[in-house]
């Protein structure tokens, strides 16, 4: 198939962006939508011009890393993540706009490569259990119910890709964070650093320029690891209850 | 050149071995540790776990990874599980059992110290991933679940959905998250080593490029810590991720680290096959999958029927025929090789013949028929309920399969082919994981000392945790010890100068060349000539012939190749450059380590040394014809290469592997 890609090009974080028009040319519907750039790049590197920058590396879905805007949606019309939509759910002629994550928190690089260190910033804050190597008891001494286990699990699945953040009108970062807090806030290890974890976690998420949650589920919609938006429910009700005991001077 | 090669294996019987050397290793007190700087290169599941606990003890530490961020490493990716030798099922499991099964599985060739310590350390490393959250499957009763694995007999394999890398690596990123936000841990992300620096014989440093920026820099240590994954890219196709190199080690090699056993590649019987030249990665399906999925072809050659319209007795369950005992859970090098025999034999199916079938049409039946009221459901029925069951076992496997191939694998059988997975080869290391170049450390795949030439399902992911989190931290003040912290080169020291200046000029020389073919079209065509010439099946004839071809390709790359842009940005073809070239250079001493391996043994297969059904092995029904046949005699030995220099051929060294408790035997899985 034949399309036509209006891409952003942006020399580095400091210089002005545009789209671009590319035209992808004999496009085989079984290659995935990052296999078509890889096709782009080789073209426009035979013909002396720089490949267009992007930023992909496990293409299988799990590594979080590929983070496009296809058509005003972050991962497009695949289920899940860029990397694993094929060229089968486009049709011969169609224009394709392809874009970086847009979000304040987020500057572009170059190209389609943002930077999302402000994420790093966030779980360093605080997303973690303290617990040094060498230093645990057995792992059966620990039970955890199978239902905690699951819902931990269903948090804990999140890449880190940021979608949620490039779909939110507001910028929000919450089903990030509340993915995390809801993670290590089911488990019983987590506990003990509970109150803390959820309030310089949030600290750190506000510092960093996102905005907060007015409900409307864009997060939920485009995350390839379906995290529900339950979890921004129970960050915020950890947070409420962490900020009142904090108030008190209750741990 | 380099003398004996010692692997400082201590000595005392197999199982203490450990404890005394603990006891008995150097330690540094609290306040020294913090005068010590060590540099850790990768931040997989060996790279974070190492960064994060030698910060726990108190050491300076910088960890340099080229992903955004820590936790995009490949280790990500890794689905299935991760032994332990828990027994938690009371299935006769044990620390001993876990050891004999690793070494038989990578068809004794391994290290056997290192693997009983591994072994023992498994443990340890279960525990410490429940204490960090890692939200492992539970039964009802809130114990730890098991799964079994290849190559294995006992259930020992913890897991976390079908995505147990991607939790204990968010796991061991937590820790070095908590480290970094102490202060204790300096991230460099987007940040590649391009050198290693050595200063009077000791690793001192190494010099990296800011992957945004361009920028070129060096890092002064005590200790550098190589902990950056494997080579299977050098195939160009493989399920690594893209950005996956052996640019670390390759530099680490041509400044006097030895390579020990290059052509040791694992490849991995369950991938999704390739559909077309433009692909550019291959994909995993888990191994965890053969505990419910059989492989079988059809018997009949060039069978073009749909598999659900080939009857039950023409269809080849050819791993529960040939290997009973073991049946779909065979190891994978063995696995692979009976799927490539199937497709040789003109029974494959799909495209090109290249795939055989994955199926769970029976597993599904099974579990819909072992629900409450299961047995009078009528086929349908059963197949509905047996798929919800499947879908909570391997979901996220099946929808990825679904994603790529636009086919159900809960209506068809799964098509799969065997693809390049892992590396079993890596930086020579001894028992301290310490290279042959004082202060240079080398974890995780990126070494070669725990699989021999096979790596059993589940045990990637041990072998990183417990480098990481157990032995690198207990070994390292052997060699601190030795050094004085305020004897430290400075990072303007002329070795460093010398590093920095080498970079600049490959850099420039990259960009000037100014030719006619892309990287990625050398890096492919590298990938198809290691492939067809150094893959699943290798021969003297083949490998005398990749030995001629990579150097043709090679001087083509540095006079053809084309990398636009410039060297003070984000340059993804620059990147891609140097990794390529190093890659060019690293394929030619995998095959000559294939070429003088004259036996087959794991993952790698001589032709020329197999059984056949002459050998009184295979009358008795010990193995099958077209089975490994290893020479002991001969090649009881890792192969540790030396860097020759631009001009001489690599040297090859030798360091015997001594079986005190386990004696090499046939390996049967019959």
């Amino acid at each position: 198939m034949n399309l036509k890609l209006k891409v952003w090009r942006q020399k580095d974080r400091n210089s002005e962006g545009r789209l671009v028009d590319i035209t992808a040319n004999s496009i085989p519907p079984e290659a995935s939508f990052l296999e078509m750039l890889d096709i782009v790049n080789d073209e426009l590197t035979r013909k002396g011009d720089e490949p267009i920058a992007f930023d992909h590396d496990c293409r299988e879905g799990i590594c979080g890393t590929c983070s496009l805007s296809i058509n005003g949606i972050p991962h497009g019309p695949s289920e899940t993540t860029t990397c694993q939509l094929y060229m089968r759910k486009f049709s011969d002629g169609d224009t394709i706009y392809i874009e970086p994550f847009r979000a304040k928190a987020f500057p572009v690089i170059r190209d389609l490569c943002v930077d999302r260190m402000a994420f790093e910033r966030i779980q360093q804050a605080g997303g973690f259990i303290t617990a040094r190597a060498g230093s645990a008891q057995d792992g059966n001494a620990i039970l955890v119910p199978k239902q905690n286990a699951d819902l931990a699990m269903e948090a804990a699945a999140c890449i880190g890709c940021g979608a949620c953040v490039g779909a939110c009108p507001n910028g929000s970062a919450m089903l990030f964070v509340g993915a995390k807090v809801t993670h290590l806030a089911e488990l019983p290890q987590g506990q003990p650093e509970r109150q803390r974890r959820v309030l310089s976690m949030v600290a750190q998420m506000d510092k960093e320029g996102f905005g907060n949650c007015s409900n409307y589920y864009e997060c939920e919609a485009v995350c390839p690891a379906e995290i529900p938006a339950t979890v921004i429910a129970k960050l915020n009700r950890e947070y409420a209850v962490a900020g009142a005991k904090d108030t008190v001077g209750v741990e | 050149m380099i003398g004996r090669i010692d692997s400082k294996v201590p000595s005392g019987p197999l199982d203490s071995k450990w404890e005394n050397h603990k006891f008995e290793s150097k330690l540094i007190n609290p306040s020294n540790k913090r005068k010590y700087s060590v540099l850790v290169v990768g931040s997989g599941l060996a790279g974070a776990s190492a960064a994060a606990s030698l910060a726990e003890l108190g050491y300076q530490v910088k960890c340099f990874c080229y992903q955004d961020s820590p936790r995009r490493a490949h280790s990500i990716a890794a689905q299935g599980g991760i032994n332990g030798a828990k027994n938690y099922q009371g299935d006769g499991d044990s620390v001993h059992r876990l050891f004999y099964d690793t070494v038989k599985g990578g068809d004794f060739r391994a290290r056997e110290a290192n693997v009983h310590r591994l072994a023992e350390v498994s443990v340890d490393i279960i525990d410490q991933c429940v204490a960090l959250g890692v939200p492992f499957a539970r039964e009802y009763g809130g114990l730890l679940a098991n799964r079994s694995f290849g190559g294995t007999q006992v259930s020992r394999t913890f897991y976390a959905r079908g995505q147990t890398g991607q939790q204990l690596l968010l796991g061991a990123y937590s820790s070095l998250n908590r480290m970094i936000g102490a202060g204790s841990v300096q991230m460099f992300p987007r940040t590649e080593m391009l050198e290693l620096v050595i200063v009077d014989g000791h690793a001192k440093g190494i010099v990296v490029r800011d992957m945004v920026t361009g920028a070129i820099s060096s890092h002064s240590a005590d200790a550098v810590v190589l902990a950056t994954g494997g080579y299977g890219n050098v195939y160009y196709l493989s399920t690594n991720a893209k950005g996956c190199n052996v640019t670390a080690p390759w530099r680490a090699y041509k400044k006097g680290a030895l390579f020990a056993n290059p052509c040791f590649t694992q490849i991995h019987p369950t991938c999704i096959p390739v559909s077309g030249s433009y692909q550019s990665k291959l994909t995993l399906m888990s191994e965890s999958l053969r505990n419910d999925g059989r492989c079988w072809a059809p018997k009949k050659k060039s069978d073009t029927r749909k598999p659900g319209d080939i009857p039950e007795d023409e269809r080849d369950y050819y791993l529960e025929r040939m290997y009973p005992a073991f049946g779909n859970l065979a190891p994978r090098d063995i696995a692979s090789r009976a799927a490539k025999m199937q497709c040789d034999d003109g029974r494959g199916v799909g495209p090109g013949g290249f795939g055989v079938y994955l199926d769970f049409r029976d597993a599904i039946l099974r579990y819909g028929r072992g629900t409450i009221g299961g047995a009078n459901l009528s086929e349908t029925e059963a197949h509905a309920r047996g798929t919800e069951k499947v879908k909570a076992l391997y979901g996220n496997l099946f929808d990825m399969y679904h994603q790529i191939t636009a086919e159900s694998g809960y209506e068809q059988p799964m098509r799969v082919y065997p693809a390049v997975h892992y590396t079993m080869g890596g930086l020579w290391v001894d028992y301290n994981l310490m290279s042959n170049v004082p202060g240079l450390f080398v974890l995780g795949e990126a070494n070669f000392s725990d699989h021999g030439a096979n790596r059993l399902g589940a045990s990637a992911l041990m072998q990183g945790l417990a480098d990481g989190y157990f032995i690198l931290p207990a070994t390292i003040g052997n060699y601190l010890a030795t050094v004085a912290p305020d004897k430290r080169p400075k990072a303007d020291h002329a070795e460093f100068r010398a590093a920095e200046e080498a970079v600049n000029a490959r850099t420039q020389k990259f960009l000037s060349i100014k030719g006619k073919k892309t990287v990625d079209e050398f890096h492919r065509e590298l990938g198809l000539l290691m492939w067809d010439l150094c893959g699943m099946a290798r021969t003297e004839k083949s490998l005398t012939r990749a030995l001629s071809r990579i150097p043709t390709l090679r001087e083509e790359f540095w006079t053809n190749v084309n990398v636009p842009g410039s060297s003070d940005s984000l340059n993804v073809s620059l990147e891609k450059a140097g990794r390529v070239a190093d890659f060019l250079e690293f394929g030619e001493l995998m095959c000559l380590d294939a070429l003088e391996r004259r036996e087959s043994c794991g993952g790698h297969f001589r032709e020329e040394f197999q059984y056949t059904e002459k050998d009184p092995e295979v009358q008795s029904g010990k193995v099958c014809a077209g089975d490994v046949k290893r020479d002991d005699e001969n090649f009881c030995h890792v192969a540790c290469w030396e860097y020759g220099g631009t001009t001489l051929k690599p040297l090859r060294h030798t360091e015997p592997l001594i079986y005190e408790v386990v004696h090499p035997a046939v390996r049967s899985y019959r």
